[in-house]
């Protein structure tokens, strides 16, 4: 972590000091990846559709990655950026300026070179409202978003076309998570005629950049994508064929998989078969283990009493014994003590949070006015094993005095009921949690802990306000020189340990990805969980038994 | 015949309404919002509002269900909130998997249902008899999901006879009809035995044996013609059952049928799609039971249709 933070400090460093970031995608091949080979990837789901502009889902999120590239991306296997579609870029000064300059010669799949004109349509395209993206709202710090949002606008006045290969954004507030907005899908460089021509079906015959491209789509049954041979980045990606099989259950594919159909079972391995797993050698041997940017937490509704009052919400951080829920999903996470997750920069590692203390919670409870506890109800999704942590929670609240009913319910519903102002005291976030859509301490703020998210229907489920923070949220964001990316984290740590004091949630766990993969696949461990591109890195892993 | 037609089209034309006003009320009062599952969690509220009344989900209720029903007239049955498709296209492309699963299923059934019911009745009341039974009875009881994992274990991935999940080959068909089949070849089995047996006292069967034909002559030529009937007559309402065990069946197979559609629709609350399968299926439950009454009387002359 803190060896990732300061090579970034020292390379942006430099950087700046040139006054322009340059940096070769172009990286070093595995020198013992073959060139060749198909392999077979499972998944429960439908994938919904592949236009970058509306996926959003486990299995079309790295799907997407491989048919379109962004300006930038990150290196892979890590949460660094790099410029990806971009060649190179240029921040002014003020942070509210970016210039990028293309990669020249770049092709869709359908052989047309990707100009300046793509990006700044791919742009416009996402944040009108017409095309329904589930991530315009990232857009929101580019000039013109407001307009193009309420639908007066159909083009961002912020992006402009310097000349083919040249864009130049602007935005109406210094932003520095910038850079990781050009990086996510939902900024993906699409090729206008192609999405004239298939209309609101451009989801299902999708034509990017990317190192793969489409072949064939049988609906609801299989996925089958070719080698993009007129890459640009020459060498990549090495697999010829990825088929992915759809709707074929976790443990089915695990099955499939020790019987060496299948080389990847992209939903991981099913809880149930777990420690089967790991307690043989063999197939241990075939998992790979990575963290996750994501927290599972217990919310506590702010505006609701009892929860209205500090002391309550601090019992509660206190009451609950994360090492045994832990425990009970077979050591799958660690145990949380802040909001930020430990792979992402600002996560305090110094920071201790609120121990396992029954007696200490008691007399909090006391002090507030609650000493025999009161009744409440904890909502939870209903699909394993978030009811059985809620039962675990639920017994920890009891020992404190705090009768909890369990209102188990299906995910929508947890949902629905987190955004009603007094719909739910508390949520056990599970199976809805947040998993960061970027890799940057901001991500876990604006709408879970954020005013803007305390909103009818909004994510911030606790309902906590605290203006004096979104000042500093902003005060943060504004600093976009990469230079100072560390009294940025240092900022943002600064403003979840004052989450942590006021206590609106209680973080109880991150989970821990557990990827298996079969004896023939190649590549380092750390593409197999990636933290960007999930499940797994398509682009540069590869098959060992190629001839 | 034509009159006793038309007045069962009209009254299934009246049940598919009433199971689209159903639905559709019972999703409309649903607290979960698609538009907040649409637009995603970073959206602003002017973009939710913008969605929802693209969507006319702004409108009240009635406007809604009048709209999805003139839609509906037209074979346009919308288009998916997740996947952004025509929920149509999606059906007809899952449905022949369906389709395919649920004749295979049938096949299971009859062969497995009528001879276990034929044994059981020409062995009544003897161990094989009562082995038979308590057979059927756990057909009819145990969990699909259960047996389907089962199945699975024993013959995919111990003893490697049938492909584990997937689609393609007849070897993918078996396990997946046997599972489905079960059920019904319990419930067959057990009609199967009591029309054998009542069969097997009638008159004509004892003039056959009368006449000294051999035991399989009778039991194939005389008594299984007859005992056959009111079970055949049955296959129609079998649709039903199958349209609730598909969605498990097909879950557990990766079988790429409107079960698995439906069942991934409702874990997203994906309502365009809950809809459209919800209807089809519903229409194949209201023509399995007009088939089965009107083949009836041909198979069966002492039924009359009124």
């Amino acid at each position: 972590m803190k060896h990732w933070l300061t090579t970034t400090v020292a390379a942006s460093a430099l950087m700046l000091a040139l006054g322009m970031a340059s940096a070769a995608a172009q990286e070093t091949l595995d020198q013992k990846a073959k060139q060749g080979g198909a392999i077979t990837i499972t998944y429960k789901d439908d994938v919904a559709t592949l236009d970058p502009a509306i996926g959003y889902d486990w299995q079309n999120w790295s799907m997407i990655k491989s048919l379109f590239d962004g300006l930038m991306d990150y290196e892979p296997g890590t949460t660094k950026l790099r410029p990806e579609l971009a060649e190179s870029y240029e921040i002014s000064p003020d942070g509210k300026t970016f210039t990028f300059k293309l990669r020249k010669g770049v092709k869709f799949h359908n052989g047309r070179e990707m100009t300046a004109d793509d990006v700044k349509y791919s742009l416009d395209r996402v944040t009108n409202p017409k095309t329904q993206s589930p991530g315009a709202g990232f857009f929101a710090s580019i000039n013109g978003y407001e307009d193009v949002a309420g639908g007066k606008s159909e083009s961002l006045s912020g992006v402009s076309v310097v000349d083919p290969s040249t864009v130049k954004i602007e935005l109406s507030r210094p932003d520095a998570t910038f850079l990781h907005v050009m990086a996510i899908n939902f900024s993906h460089v699409v090729p206008k005629e192609e999405v004239e021509k298939y209309g609101a079906d451009f989801g299902k015959h999708p034509v990017g950049t990317g190192a793969y491209k489409m072949a064939e789509w049988t609906l609801g049954q299989r996925l089958v994508f070719e080698r993009n041979a007129d890459y640009w980045n020459k060498g990549l990606p090495y697999i010829d064929k990825i088929t992915f099989e759809i709707g074929q259950e976790p443990i089915v594919a695990l099955l499939r998989l020790q019987n060496g159909e299948v080389d990847v079972p992209g939903d991981g391995i099913p809880p149930a078969k777990f420690q089967e797993v790991m307690a043989d050698p063999e197939q241990k041997a075939r998992v790979v283990e990575g963290g996750q940017l994501q927290t599972g937490y217990v919310t506590m509704n702010t505006t609701m009493a009892p929860f209205d009052n500090v002391k309550v919400r601090q019992a509660v951080n206190m009451a609950i014994n994360k090492d045994r829920i832990v425990k009970l999903i077979n050591n799958r996470a660690v145990p949380a003590n802040q909001p930020l997750p430990p792979s992402m920069p600002g996560y305090d590692k110094a920071f201790t949070g609120y121990a396992f203390d029954v007696e200490k919670a008691k007399a909090l409870l006391g002090e507030a006015g609650h000493p025999e506890g009161f009744e409440t109800e904890l909502f939870v999704m209903n699909t394993d094993p978030n009811p059985r942590i809620a039962q675990a929670i639920q017994q920890d609240l009891a020992a404190i005095g705090i009768k909890a009913s369990i209102q188990s319910l299906a995910q929508a519903n947890v949902i629905a009921a987190g955004g009603e102002k007094d719909g739910a005291p508390m949520i056990w976030s599970g199976g809805m949690a947040w998993i960061a859509d970027f890799p940057d301490p901001s991500n876990f703020y604006g709408p879970i802990l954020g005013c803007g998210g305390a909103v009818q229907g909004g994510w911030n489920w606790s309902w906590y306000c605290n203006k004096e923070l979104d000042e500093k949220a902003a005060a943060a964001d504004s600093i976009v020189d990469p230079a100072k990316a560390e009294e940025r984290a240092k900022l943002w740590s600064d403003i979840y340990a004052k989450i942590m004091a006021d206590a609106p949630w209680a973080p109880v766990f991150n989970e821990q990805r557990f990827t298996m993969k079969s004896p023939r696949m190649g590549g380092d461990d750390k593409l197999y969980v990636d933290p960007v591109h999930i499940p797994i890195n398509y682009d540069y892993v590869y098959v060992n038994d190629v001839q | 015949m034509i009159a006793y037609l038309a007045r069962r089209l009209i009254q299934a034309a009246l049940i598919l309404l009433g199971v689209s006003l159903i639905t559709f009320a019972l999703l409309y009062l649903l607290p979960a919002d698609p538009v907040r599952q649409i637009a995603g969690r970073s959206a602003t509220p002017q973009t939710v509002e913008s969605i929802r009344q693209q969507l006319g989900l702004d409108q009240p209720f009635i406007v809604q269900y009048w709209r999805y029903l003139t839609n509906l007239l037209s074979g346009d049955l919308g288009r998916s909130y997740i996947q952004r498709s025509e929920v149509s296209e999606l059906i007809v492309s899952r449905l022949p998997a369906s389709l395919l699963l649920m004749v295979g299923a049938i096949l299971c059934e009859l062969v497995i249902g009528l001879s276990m019911g034929l044994i059981a009745a020409v062995k009544r009341g003897t161990a094989t008899d009562q082995a038979l039974m308590v057979g059927s009875f756990i057909g009819v009881s145990a969990p699909q999901f259960v047996v389907g994992l089962l199945l699975l274990y024993v013959f995919a991935v111990k003893l490697g006879w049938f492909p584990i999940g997937g689609y393609g080959t007849w070897r993918h068909m078996v396990l997946p009809s046997l599972t489905l089949g079960i059920l019904g070849a319990g419930w067959y089995s057990r009609m199967m035995r009591s029309s054998m047996i009542d069969v097997l006292r009638q008159d004509y069967v004892r003039t056959a044996r009368a006449k000294g034909l051999a035991q399989r002559a009778v039991l194939f030529g005389h008594a299984l013609p007859n005992a056959i009937l009111p079970v055949v007559a049955m296959i129609g309402i079998d649709i039903g059952l199958f349209m609730g065990g598909i969605v498990v069946v097909e879950s557990v197979f990766g079988w790429p049928g409107i079960g698995q559609l439906a069942w991934q629709a409702i874990q997203r609350v994906d309502i365009p799609i809950i809809m459209g399968v919800t209807l089809v299926s519903a229409c194949a439950i209201v023509l399995g039971n007009l088939l089965a009454d009107i083949v009836a009387p041909f198979i069966d002359p002492r039924i009359k249709l009124r």
